[in-house]
């Protein structure tokens, strides 16, 4: 991933004014952000797939980002881990600061970046490992060497996961004998025992039965306590049973960010009410 | 009918496929019978762990069995390692796009060169210019360069088939590329590149020309002492007794047991690799680790 901001105009991080007559994108001012992201501007080759996007991610909150398909949501969350640094030929403008500090300044490692925001994706993607290793190996690269520590924080992120009750006795076993829900879950736990800042979730009940579904809700709704949530999604239900804050992104750009509530209730643009009422997408 | 038609066409595939694999079966079949009919009665315990004697018209082939040996075990070290390492920096770290596909084709292409031709690339380089002599180390330097091609390409299609999905599961851990790399990537890869290994080993054991000019020689008196000693190898003494031979009466029959010798060589160094694969794979499946 290139960056094209010149040394000269390096990120401002005072600045938070941003040109939005309509009011569309609101930005509550009164709240330090846990991440500010600031005309962001991404591109695929020479394909611009996020357009100067602004908005605040706050700390202990779930944002919903939802939007039709291919709009850039899983874009535009994998650049705050710098997932999208993994794109060939990518390339990006504009500011993104976690707790003010710009995620692409190069004293800033994408490793230790990814260390405080987490990642959960669309496919359950556990390794080929047994359930506990798969926890242990995280907890390992980040620097855990005491095998009794790793094990108390094993069990405790997968009770926080709610998966502990069910997979208690068979901790040895592989993580590939679990159901798509339990996998899914084993991720969360996998992704919490690092105790990250922020988790990213990439429509995580995508590829699961309504059942596992409601689980992952619930427990998002439980995650929220402890950390900040971006949840990507499809499902309009869902941004509303477990959202706060909701951006609503079309062709690359942020048409709307409000409290969900607001979003929901009363959109301000025609496209957002056109969204959520399925009339396209 | 239709339906008719294609279970016809189903069935004239399925025998056409078992007819091909019978044939197969069946040449591998007489191979090995027509070497066990020639060689079987030179075969003894003496045969496998005697010195030769009377000019090579009686005695073992012990030497010839250690020499292979020696020379297989060096040239897979020699191979695997800067192989397995080359394929994980191509497909890991390398340049993506046209350097990656020079790269690849050149590597395809190695494997395509004649053998002999590494073998006078040895002779000039290990043997003369790096002064190793004719000895174990030049013959297995040559021989590994016969069989890096395929450690590589094999590897590489190892990790390739690794879904993309595993590495950002660690890497959005925040972990390096290389603990990726050496904790996801390789472990699960290890089993197919064990089968690559298997193939190098076949194919080292059993070529001639490589060896033919960097360590192998007719006759040797004594056992090789160390990596600079040249040896006796297999290949290279039933090809010598078949057409250098003084007395083929009781030579030919020699070769044909020596054949049979390097066949099981072969065979039992296969299949100690294949045991370490599927205790690795087992062990994968059942509780990971
Ligand atoms: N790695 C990539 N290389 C090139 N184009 C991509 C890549 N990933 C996504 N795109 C394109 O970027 C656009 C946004 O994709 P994405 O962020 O995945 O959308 P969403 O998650 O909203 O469905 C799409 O047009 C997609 O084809
Ligand atoms: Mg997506």
């Amino acid at each position: 991933m290139l960056r094209l901001d010149t040394n000269k105009n390096k990120p401002d991080f005072s600045s938070t004014e941003i040109r939005d007559p309509l009011n569309r994108v609101h930005i509550d001012v009164s709240q330090q952000p846990k991440i500010r992201v600031r005309n962001l501007d991404f591109y695929y080759d020479e394909n611009q797939t996020l357009k100067k996007i602004n908005m605040d991610i706050y700390e202990k909150k779930v944002t919903a980002i939802i939007g039709p398909s291919g709009c850039g949501k899983s874009t535009f969350i994998r650049i705050l881990n710098r997932m999208s640094d993994f794109a060939a030929s990518s390339k990006v403008r504009g500011e993104i600061s976690l707790e003010r500090r710009d995620i692409f300044d190069p004293e800033f490692s994408p490793v230790e970046l990814r260390k405080r925001v987490g990642m959960v994706f669309q496919k359950p993607n556990p390794f080929p490992k047994s359930i506990f290793e798969n926890i242990a190996y995280g907890l390992r690269i980040n620097g855990v060497k005491n095998s009794h520590e790793i094990e108390q924080r094993a069990v405790k992120s997968l009770k926080r996961a709610a998966l502990y009750e069910e997979v208690k006795d068979r901790l040895k076993e592989s993580a590939l004998s679990l159901s798509g829900g339990q996998q899914q879950r084993l991720c969360i736990a996998r992704c919490i025992a690092i105790e990250p800042e922020v988790i990213l979730f990439d429509e995580p009940c995508a590829s699961l039965d309504p059942i596992s579904t409601a689980k992952i809700e619930e427990l998002i709704l439980e995650l929220k306590k402890y950390y900040t949530i971006v949840i990507v999604t499809h499902n309009m239900q869902q941004a509303l049973r477990v959202s706060d804050y909701t951006a609503f992104f079309l062709m690359g750009e942020l048409i709307e960010f409000n409290e969900t509530k607001k979003v929901f209730e009363n959109p301000s643009d025609k496209r957002t009410e056109d969204y959520i009422t399925g009339r396209f997408g | 009918m239709k339906m008719q038609a294609k279970s016809l066409r189903q069935y004239a595939a399925f025998l056409m496929v078992r007819a091909v694999f019978l044939f197969t079966s069946f040449i591998l079949l007489l191979i090995t019978g027509f070497l066990l009919l020639k060689g079987a009665k030179v075969l003894s315990f003496d045969f496998i762990f005697k010195m030769p004697e009377n000019s090579m018209t009686a005695g073992g082939i012990f030497p010839a069995i250690l020499g292979t040996f020696y020379l297989v075990v060096m040239s897979i070290i020699f191979s695997a390692i800067p192989g397995i390492a080359c394929a994980i920096y191509l497909n890991e770290y390398g340049p993506k796009g046209w350097i990656s596909t020079m790269i690849r084709t050149s590597i395809n292409n190695l494997s395509g060169v004649p053998s002999i031709v590494f073998g006078l690339f040895g002779l000039a380089v290990f043997v003369k210019k790096l002064g190793f002599g004719v000895s174990i180390l030049s013959g297995s330097l040559t021989l590994s360069i016969v069989i890096l091609p395929v450690i590589i390409s094999s590897t590489r299609e190892a990790l390739m088939a690794i879904p993309q999905s595993m590495r950002e599961a660690s890497m959005a851990l925040g972990a390096t590329k290389w603990e990726t790399v050496w904790n996801i990537i390789l472990p699960q890869a290890t089993p197919s590149i064990l089968t690559a290994i298997i193939i190098g080993i076949g194919r080292a054991a059993g070529e001639t020309a490589p060896i033919l000019f960097t360590a192998a020689v007719f006759y040797s008196k004594e056992l090789p002492r160390s990596i600079f000693s040249e040896v006796m190898a297999l290949p290279y003494h039933i090809y010598a007794l078949v057409t250098e031979g003084t007395a083929p009466q009781s030579q030919i029959p020699i070769a044909y047991g020596a054949s049979i010798v390097l066949l099981f060589l072969v065979i039992i160094i296969s299949l100690s690799a294949i045991y370490i694969r599927q205790k690795h794979r087992s062990a994968y499946a059942k509780i990971g680790h």
